[in-house]
């Protein structure tokens, strides 16, 4: 067959080029004219309507990229596999990056310029670290950080150790592993009848009393206790902090199980033995041998673990509404942003936020390039 | 080959049941009440009119066109806080289907919980209802300054609504000399919930003065029949709400009105000797070892809707005293059941009846020169989209047909002096009165200061209070004080 000559060439990438836009225009048009569907019944109508927006929407973007491939092949050959990639790469990257990167420089932007007439521009910065309420929230989310992703990762660690050589291994995971299936929402409202408190003298309906003061119940009668009286789990300070990272642990420690038992078996069994024919422990071939050989992944775990603690709202405003001391950064956002409609202070929080899970995030990214993955 | 068809076939019907889901659910059409019966023969003959009739002019040019049906088949929606299956939505929906009758207009009335951050979230997303409760003035006034409200005054009878409600009810929706909200319906706080028959038992009577509530406390915890106050605050995001309701109303009976309205203001700081004065007669009864149901734990921790559920305990009431709005009355113990069963039920159907079992008292003045002062708050409806049919809700909303159903069923207050009297059943008629015959009405002042303080610092700072079991309060309230926003 003749090649075609190139302006014929350039001429009919010009041409479907045309075609696709007026096609994804009139396309669009359609799907925004209400009247077009209307005569097809309130249902049918979003039917059609999801229909037609499915096709445009797929169909469109397959047709775009169909036209940019042809636009390029009509220019000279070297120019072609030099353009290639990037009309292929760069429409998503964009795309990406006007969803990501323009909301995260306009609240920096509206950090700095939402002040009061006159004040400068770290007037929100100043006002988040006076203020006491904020500085307790930001200590919270330091407790939060160093306790609960550590204690995910020993419980987690521990559990897919012991239940490595048990026979019914995976049913025992799955008891493990369901709580990472329950939204935070709900892990919450179970965790507030957990923790409910009612008057001494009225029967307990939260677990926790009851089981307090039945125990001590007994102490009592036993001789050994004068009074046990119902705890207010959630309002004790500080240790109601504890209670609502239990929660997180208790949805988290699923995640760190598997994971690590997943490296746990990735241990090449002739080390073990080479330990065992040393003379080595259990726990000693254990914590020489096995913990270091998974560490990468118990870095990733921890390091996972951590970014979603640092986010952690739901459970805290859930439970206690961020009051006797359990506000977290996350919570303050929301209640500047909702309640308070001061943009300037919640937007704050965004970026305090945003720069206290940076460092996570670069090891995180270093960690995954070490072991190999996306280097 | 075949799985990627299959896989690609489920994902597009996901996305279309994902479309369709959208509108169908929540929407709370009001046909599903049943038949509608014609209110008691005492009521205003509007009920009379249907569609196409020609009205006597209600005095509102859009209602009284909504009437002659130019706007039949029209929708409406309306939002209001009022909770999903509560009495108060029930009775709402009642309250609106004479107006749905009368003009064919259909009335989308929205329940919604979360509502405060529903309401912003759809504005600032341009899906705003066309007309939204709110309880807080400073909440209409944010709405009003960011430019998301109509005004009413360019074309609404705004002279007949001056004429047809207490003044201080029409004030509170003008923003900048323009009317934005229509106040709706009111409830008075300075009354105290009390059980009939325990008190008959036992030979107590009713307290007239501030002392003898501290004495009747005192009897109450020396005859050993459990503690005199039922206090609780919790209420999730609102926490510390009831709290501040106490402090108003003790601030409204030792200081003149002039001290509360620059409270307000802020023209006095917050933590003014005055109001540390208040704080210390609520501790009196807060804070005394005894006098509160399950001492300072139960109070944070305690839901705000089963405080009095010790008064309705086995053995006899455990807490003897309420102090809260009418619209706890639906909370009463085997009442939330039985209205969660039936939001339909009417009030002499109750478990627990209003006036037989439990009746109220008014919250007795402390000092004797600042007389008899009623706290009371309110909600508006304000408008956020423009169209005729939805201007003429907003009218219907301002004449007292629009009060009559919710009036009948019990448990309205409405701010309009327009209002037959002989509508009213217990408790309202005597809350009226109580109102008409106040030395000064206070309108909720949480409500009223800035948001930060009034849906902040001012609940937080009560809920520490309260966790600190009345220990420093000067450290607390100047913490209040502190947040106040500048500029």
């Amino acid at each position: 067959m003749r090649p075609t000559p190139s302006g014929l060439k350039f001429l009919r990438a010009l041409l479907v080029a045309a075609a696709v836009i007026a096609a994804l225009w009139l396309g669009l048009g359609v799907l925004r004219d209400p009247d077009v569907f209307s005569a097809l019944g309130p249902t049918l109508s979003k039917l059609g309507q999801a229909l037609v927006a499915m096709i445009l929407g797929v169909g469109g973007i397959w047709a775009l990229f169909y036209a940019a491939n042809v636009m390029i092949e009509a220019l000279p050959g070297r120019a072609t596999e030099f353009l290639r990639p990037y009309v292929f790469v760069v429409p998503g990257v964009a795309v990406v990056s006007l969803y990501l990167i323009y909301p995260t420089v306009g609240t920096v932007v509206e950090s700095v310029t939402a002040v009061p007439e006159g004040a400068d521009a770290l007037t929100n910065y100043r006002q988040a670290f006076t203020n006491g309420e904020v500085l307790q929230a930001m200590r919270n989310n330091l407790v939060w950080l160093l306790v609960a992703p550590a204690v995910s990762v020993v419980i987690g660690l521990a559990f897919a150790a012991l239940v490595d050589r048990v026979r019914r291994e995976a049913v025992a995971k799955s008891f493990v592993f369901m709580p990472l299936a329950v939204s935070f929402v709900g892990a919450a409202v179970i965790w507030r009848f957990m923790y409910a408190w009612k008057p001494p003298g009225q029967s307990q309906i939260g677990v926790l009393n009851a089981i307090w003061v039945g125990a001590g119940g007994v102490l009592v009668d036993l001789g050994l206790l004068t009074e046990v009286e119902p705890v207010a789990w959630l309002q004790v300070i500080p240790w109601n902090t504890l209670a609502l990272i239990a929660i997180m642990v208790w949805l988290q420690v699923g995640l760190a199980m598997v994971i690590l038992s997943a490296a746990i078996k990735g241990v090449p069994p002739e080390l073990i033995e080479a330990a065992r024919i040393d003379g080595a422990s259990e726990l000693q071939s254990f914590f020489r041998i096995t913990v270091p050989s998974i560490r990468g992944s118990i870095l990733t775990v921890f390091t996972t673990i951590a970014i979603a603690v640092l986010k952690v709202f739901d459970i805290i405003f859930v439970t206690t509404g961020g009051n006797f001391d359990t506000s977290v950064v996350a919570v303050r956002m929301y209640q500047e942003m909702f309640r308070f409609r001061n943009f300037g202070q919640a937007t704050t929080m965004a970026v305090i936020l945003l720069i206290a899970v940076l460092p996570i995030m670069v090891l995180n990214i270093r960690n995954l390039r070490r072991q190999g993955i996306g280097s | 080959m075949r799985k990627r068809w299959l896989i690609a076939t489920i994902t597009a019907l996901g996305l279309i049941v994902a479309a369709c889901g959208g509108d169908t659910e929540g929407t709370t059409t009001t046909e599903a009440t049943g038949a509608t019966e014609a209110p008691g023969t005492t009521q205003a003959g509007e009920t009379s009119t249907t569609a196409g009739e020609a009205a006597e002019a209600t005095g509102y040019d859009h209602l009284d066109q909504a009437l002659a049906g130019e706007f039949d088949g029209a929708t409406v929606e309306i939002w209001a806080q009022w909770l999903p299956e509560s009495s108060e939505a029930s009775n709402f929906t009642y309250t609106l289907e004479p107006f749905q009758e009368a003009t064919g207009i259909t009335v989308n009335f929205q329940p919604t919980p979360d509502y405060e951050t529903a309401l912003q979230v759809a504005v600032d997303g341009g899906n705003a209802p066309d007309l939204a409760q709110i309880a807080q003035p400073g909440k209409m006034h944010q709405y009003a300054e960011s430019g998301s409200l109509v005004s009413l005054s360019d074309w609404f009878n705004t002279e007949k609504l001056q004429a047809d409600m207490v003044p201080a009810f029409y004030e509170l929706g003008l923003f900048e000399d323009n009317l934005y909200g229509v106040y709706y319906k009111t409830d008075v706080k300075s009354i105290v919930w009390y059980p009939v028959q325990g008190f008959a038992d036992n030979g107590y009577e009713v307290p007239t003065t501030w002392d003898d509530l501290i004495a009747l406390g005192d009897q109450i915890v020396a005859d050993g029949n459990g503690n005199p106050w039922c206090i609780s605050i919790e209420s999730q995001e609102a926490d510390g709400w009831v709290a501040t309701d106490w402090m108003e109303d003790i601030l409204l009976r030792t200081a003149p009105p002039e001290v509360y309205d620059q409270w307000i203001s802020h023209e006095i700081p917050f933590n003014d000797p005055e109001v540390l004065e208040a704080a210390e007669y609520m501790s009196q009864i807060w804070f005394t070892p005894d006098y509160a149901y399950g001492g300072n734990t139960y109070i944070n921790a305690t839901w705000i809707g089963e405080t009095q559920d010790p008064m309705f305990a086995e053995g006899g009431p455990q807490c003897w005293m309420q102090k809260q709005a009418a619209w706890i009355g639906g909370f009463w113990g085997a009442n939330r059941d039985a209205l969660a069963d039936d939001p339909d039920l009417p009030t002499s159907e109750w478990p627990v009846k209003p006036e037989t079992d439990v009746d109220f008292f008014y919250f007795p003045p402390i000092e004797e020169e600042f007389g008899t002062p009623v706290l009371g708050a309110a909600d508006m409806f304000v408008m956020f989209n423009d169209r005729p049919e939805v201007r003429a809700l907003m009218e219907w909303l301002a004449t007292p047909e629009a009060a009559s159903g919710w009036i009948e069923r019990g448990g309205f207050l409405s701010p309009l002096t327009t209002v037959p009297s002989d509508w009213y059943v217990y408790p309202n008629t005597q809350l009226s009165e109580m109102v008409a015959g106040a030395t000064t009405v206070g309108f909720d002042a949480s409500d009223l200061m800035p948001a930060e303080v009034g849906a902040g610092t001012f609940w937080s700072g009560m809920v520490d209070w309260v966790a600190a079991n009345g220990e420093g309060t000067e450290e607390i309230f100047q913490s209040i004080e502190d947040s106040w926003p500048t500029g």
